[in-house]
C-alpha cells in the first residue's frame, strides 16, 4: 500500500518534526498533517499544523476528514529525565491508546501504522543475550517506569494489529540515539569533562545516528513493513570505546555495590542519571539490525560513526554558540508564508522557472479558466448552488452557507490584489459556497467536487487544457498560483488536472485551497 | 550484584520462533537467513562486536596464556586436525579446576598447533556479567556468556568455533576425589545449538588440569562474602600460581548432523549428548590410564 496521506501525532517531537520534513520532499505524499499540543519546533514547509493533544474524539474527527491513511506515532518519550513519570505514563500509554482509538473502526481509511518504540522495551540485564532480535520480547519484567510503560504501549499496538488485520502496523525499536540535534541523557553524560562510569563494568553499546532514524520512519511509510524492527547502526561498542572516540576520560566512580545511592547523591550535585541508563551503564545492550537492513534499507552511520559526528559537534558547539536563532512558531507568519499570493520570493514559494511576468500571464489565463470551459462548469455550478441550499436546509445551526460565502468573499478580497476580483454578488458566494455541506464544521471531508454530484463529471474530452503546455508546468508552479484563483476556476481546473496528469500536489493544492476557503480562515 | 541463576544452551520458546513460519498479527519473525546483512568489520577498531579486544587479547596471550601454555603446564595436543579450518564448529570439552586452565589452553592449542589458526569463543557462565572485574575483563579475551542466542549467532552466522562446558560450574566445583569423572552434560542444550546451527561438534579431551588447580573442599562463608560462585580450599585461591601439572589436549573426530530438523528430536539430542559424553569420558580415562607422573606426564 502506498501511503499519500499521513497523520504525524507528535509533531512538535524532534522525530514527527524532521519525519514532517522529510516527507515534504516526496511528490508520492498528497498530504501532511501533524497534530500536537505545543507549537512545531521545526520550520514546515506544506505540513499543516493542528494543535490537539491525544483526545480521541478529535484525532477521530481529522483522521476521517482528511481521509488519512498512514498514522505515524512518533511521541513516545524514552527517557525519564524529560517528564514526571505520571506525565511519561499519560503521553506514552493512555496517548498511544488514544490514537490507536482514533485509527480504529470499520469505517477507517488508516490502512498504516507506524509505531517509533525503543530498545530500552528489550531492558538490560544480566543474562541478556548478546544481540537481541526482534522476536525475543523482554526476558525479565520491566524494572523502570519507563520501560513498563514502553511495553505496555507496545503490547497495545499489537492488539490492535491484531484486531486489525488489514491495518499494517509496524513497530521501529531505536536503539540510543546520538547525534547533533537530539539531546538525550546520554549527549549529557558524554558532555561531562569525565564520563562516569561504574567500577568493573564495561558495558557493550549500540547507537543509532538521529538521521538514521528519520530515514528509518520515511522508509518504513514509503515501503510496507509489517512487524517489528530494531533500528540501530552497525557495530556495537565497548563504553571506553565510546568515551576514547569522544575524546573524553572515563571515571568510573560510581562503585559496583550500591550503585543506586551513589547516584542519588550526584543527582544532589545536578547529574541526573535515569535508572534505566543506570542498567545500561551496568550491563549494556545490542540489538541485531538485520532484519530492517533485509528490507532495503540502508545506514548512512555506524555506530562508531555517529558517535563521531558527536565529537565533531561536541568540539564545534562551544564556537557556534548563539550564531544560528532558534525556529519558533508563529501561526500568522506560517499562514501569511503558506496561504498569501503575496509571498514571491522563491525560497518560500517555490514558483520555480516562471518569471514574475509569466507567471501574471498564466495566473490570469487560469483566472477565468472556469468560464472559458463553459457549459459543463456552470452546470456544475448550478448543481452546486442547489446542494448548497439542500445542505444549509438540512444541517441547520452547523455551518451556515452566508457565514462561509462571507469567510470566502474575505479571502478573495484579501487575494484579490493582484487578481480582477469579479463583482460580489449572491451568485459568486453560491458558488463558493460547499457543494456537499459537511456535518462537521471544524473538520469538513476533502472536497470531491465532483464526487456527489447527481450529474456526471463532464467527460475529460471535453475539457481543453487551461493554457497552452499546461501539462508541461511544474507541480509548484501551478501550486504556487492556485491560492490566487476563484473558486469556480479552481473546481475547472482540478477537474482539468484530475483527468489528465493528476499530479497529486496540484491536487492536494487545489483540494487544500478549496477546503480552506470553505470554512473560512479560522486562525 | 551478580545473581548466580543457571546457564543453559537450550533454546527457550521465544527464541526458536525466531526460525519459524510466519504467524500472528505482528510477525517478529526473520527470514532464517540473514547472513549476508552481518556489519562489515570496521578496520580502524579494535574491539569487535561482542567486546574482543585485539590488544587485551594479545596481551594476555603473549605475557599470560604463552608462559603457562609452554613452561608450566608444557601442554601436549593431539588430533588438532579435528577442528575444521573453515566454518563454525561447537568444541565441547571436560571441565575442571578451581580457576579451570583448560578453556585458555584449547584456545591457546588451536592458535599454535593448527594449520589455520582461528579464534576461540568461550562460553562462560551468565554471573560474570554481573561481576565487578570479570564483567569488563572477559569479554576483552574472548568470551562470551553461554546464551543459546549468541552460540547459534556465533556458530551459524559468524561461522565461528565456539567452545562450551556442558557440565558448566559442577564441572569445576567438584572436588579431587571426584576428578576424572565427568558430571551430567547438561540437558543436551550444546547439542541442539549444533544442530541447529547445522555445525559439527568437536569433542575435547583435557587431562591435567584436575592436578593443576585442585579443590579440597568448598569454604561456603567465604563464599557468600564475596559473592562468588564457589569459594574452593585450594592451592591456588587466593592467588597463587596452578600446580605445574602437565596438561594433555585431545580433540576427537567431529560428530556432523545431516538432518536439517535433527534439533527438533529430543530423544536423537539426548542420544547424541550421551554419546558425546561417553567418547570424552573414555577418551580421559584412557590418558589417564597411559600417564606415568601427574608432573611429568
Amino acid at each position: 500500500m502506498n501511503s499519500r496521506r499521513v497523520l504525524i501525532t507528535g509533531l512538535s517531537t524532534y522525530w514527527g518534526g524532521r519525519l514532517a520534513q522529510a516527507l515534504e520532499q516526496s511528490d508520492e505524499i498528497e498530504a501532511i498533517i501533524g497534530v500536537d499540543s505545543r507549537d512545531p519546533t521545526l520550520e514546515l514547509e506544506r505540513t499543516e499544523f493542528v494543535r490537539v493533544g491525544t483526545q480521541h474524539g478529535l484525532l477521530r474527527r481529522i483522521v476521517d476528514a482528511a481521509e488519512i491513511d498512514t498514522v505515524v506515532d512518533s511521541r513516545l518519550v524514552p527517557d525519564s529525565t524529560v517528564m514526571s513519570a505520571r506525565d511519561a505514563h499519560e503521553n506514552n500509554v493512555i496517548g498511544t491508546m488514544n490514537i490507536l482509538a482514533a485509527c480504529s473502526g470499520p469505517d477507517s481509511a488508516v490502512r498504516k501504522f507506524i509505531f517509533k518504540s525503543s530498545t530500552h522495551y528489550y531492558g538490560s540485564e544480566q543474562d541478556d543475550p548478546a544481540f537481541f532480535t526482534e522476536a525475543m520480547g523482554r526476558p525479565h519484567p520491566p524494572r523502570t517506569p519507563i520501560e513498563r510503560d514502553i511495553a505496555e504501549a507496545e503490547a497495545t499496538v499489537a492488539d490492535f494489529a491484531e484486531k486489525s488485520p488489514d491495518v499494517s502496523v509496524s513497530i521501529l525499536r531505536c536503539a540510543n540515539v546520538l547525534g547533533p540535534d537530539v539531546a538525550t541523557s546520554h549527549t549529557r553524560l558524554f558532555s561531562l569533562p569525565a564520563v562516569p562510569m561504574i567500577l568493573g563494568f564495561d558495558p557493550r553499546y549500540q547507537f543509532v545516528h538521529e538521521d538514521d532514524v528519520v530515514a528509518a520512519l520515511e522508509h518504513t511509510v514509503a515501503e510496507d513493513l509489517r512487524g517489528i524492527f530494531n533500528v540501530a547502526g552497525d557495530g556495537v561498542l565497548a563504553f571506553t570505546e565510546v568515551v576514547g572516540l569522544l575524546g573524553k576520560t572515563y571515571a568510573p566512580l560510581l562503585p559496583p555495590w550500591g550503585t543506586s545511592m551513589a547516584v542519588a547523591a550526584l543527582r544532589r550535585a545536578g547529574l541526573r542519571i535515569p535508572p534505566e541508563m543506570l542498567q545500561q551503564l551496568r550491563f549494556g545492550r545490542g540489538v541485531d539490525n538485520r532484519k530492517l537492513k533485509a528490507t532495503g534499507f540502508q545506514y548512512r552511520y555506524t555506530t562508531r560513526e555517529a558517535v563521531i559526528k558527536l565529537a565533531e559537534h561536541m568540539r564545534l558547539h562551544p564556537v557556534l554558540r548563539g550564531v544560528q536563532e532558534p525556529y519558533r512558531y508563529e501561526r500568522e507568519v506560517e499562514d501569511f508564508l503558506r496561504w498569501s499570493p503575496h509571498v514571491r520570493n522563491p525560497t518560500y514559494r517555490k514558483e520555480g522557472r516562471l518569471t514574475p511576468g509569466e507567471a501574471v500571464e498564466l495566473q490570469k489565463t487560469l483566472a477565468s479558466y472556469g468560464e472559458r470551459v463553459g457549459a459543463p462548469a456552470r452546470g456544475s455550478r448550478h448543481i452546486q448552488s442547489q446542494a448548497a441550499m439542500r445542505a444549509a436546509e438540512a444541517g441547520e445551526g452547523s455551518q451556515p452557507v452566508g457565514e462561509a460565502a462571507r469567510a470566502a468573499r474575505d479571502t478573495t478580497n484579501g487575494a484579490g490584489a493582484e487578481t480582477p476580483a469579479p463583482p460580489p454578488s449572491g451568485m459568486e458566494a453560491d458558488a463558493l459556497a460547499p457543494p456537499p455541506a459537511p456535518p462537521d464544521p471544524p473538520a469538513p471531508p476533502p472536497p470531491r467536487t465532483e464526487a456527489d454530484a447527481p450529474a456526471p463529471p463532464p467527460p475529460p474530452a471535453d475539457l481543453r487544457a487551461p493554457v497552452e503546455h499546461y501539462d508541461d508546468l511544474a507541480a509548484d508552479e501551478i501550486v504556487g498560483l492556485v491560492d490566487s484563483l476563484e473558486g469556480d476556476d479552481l473546481g475547472a481546473l482540478l477537474d482539468y488536472e484530475r483527468a489528465h496528469e493528476s499530479r497529486p500536489r496540484v491536487v492536494s493544492a487545489i483540494e487544500g485551497v478549496l477546503a480552506r476557503r470553505r470554512t473560512g480562515q479560522r486562525g | 550484584v551478580a545473581d548466580g541463576g543457571r546457564t543453559s544452551l537450550r533454546m527457550q520458546d521465544t527464541i526458536t520462533d525466531d526460525l519459524g513460519a510466519t504467524d500472528g498479527a505482528l510477525p517478529a519473525v526473520r527470514e532464517s537467513d540473514l547472513r549476508r546483512y552481518l556489519p562489515g568489520v570496521e578496520p580502524e577498531r579494535q574491539l569487535d562486536d561482542w567486546g574482543r579486544s585485539e590488544r587485551v587479547e594479545g596481551f594476555y596471550d603473549r605475557y599470560v596464556v604463552d608462559f603457562y601454555y609452554r613452561y608450566w603446564f608444557r601442554c601436549e595436543v593431539e588430533g588438532v586436525e579435528n577442528v575444521p579450518s573453515t566454518g563454525g564448529a561447537l568444541l565441547v570439552s571436560n571441565h575442571s579446576g578451581a580457576l579451570p586452565p583448560d578453556a585458555a589452553m584449547i584456545g591457546k592449542a588451536i592458535r599454535e598447533e593448527h594449520a589455520h589458526p582461528r579464534p576461540l569463543n568461550i562460553t562462560i557462565e551468565h554471573f560474570f556479567k554481573g561481576y565487578p572485574g570479570f564483567s569488563m575483563l572477559l569479554p576483552k579475551i574472548g568470551c562470551v556468556a553461554a546464551h543459546p542466542a549468541n552460540v547459534h549467532r556465533l556458530l551459524r552466522d559468524e561461522e565461528q568455533l565456539v567452545l562450551v562446558f556442558p557440565e558448566g560450574r559442577k564441572g569445576t566445583e567438584k572436588l579431587y576425589k571426584d576428578r576424572y569423572k565427568l558430571r551430567r552434560f547438561g540437558r543436551g542444550g550444546f547439542v541442539e545449538a549444533a544442530m541447529r546451527a547445522r555445525t559439527p561438534i568437536v569433542p575435547v579431551c583435557v587431562v591435567g588440569a584436575e592436578e593443576a588447580a585442585p579443590i579440597f573442599a568448598h569454604i561456603n562463608v567465604l563464599q557468600r562474602l564475596t559473592g562468588l560462585l564457589y569459594a574452593p580450599l585450594s592451592p591456588i585461591f587466593p592467588g597463587a600460581l596452578f600446580l605445574p601439572a602437565k596438561i594433555r589436549i585431545r580433540f576427537l573426530e567431529p560428530i556432523y548432523f545431516d538432518r536439517d530438523d535433527a534439533h527438533l528430536d529430543k530423544s536423537y539430542v539426548q542420544t547424541v549428548a550421551q554419546e558425546v559424553r561417553a567418547r570424552i569420558q573414555e577418551n580421559v580415562w584412557e590418558m589417564v590410564k597411559r600417564r606415568g607422573s601427574v608432573w611429568f606426564g
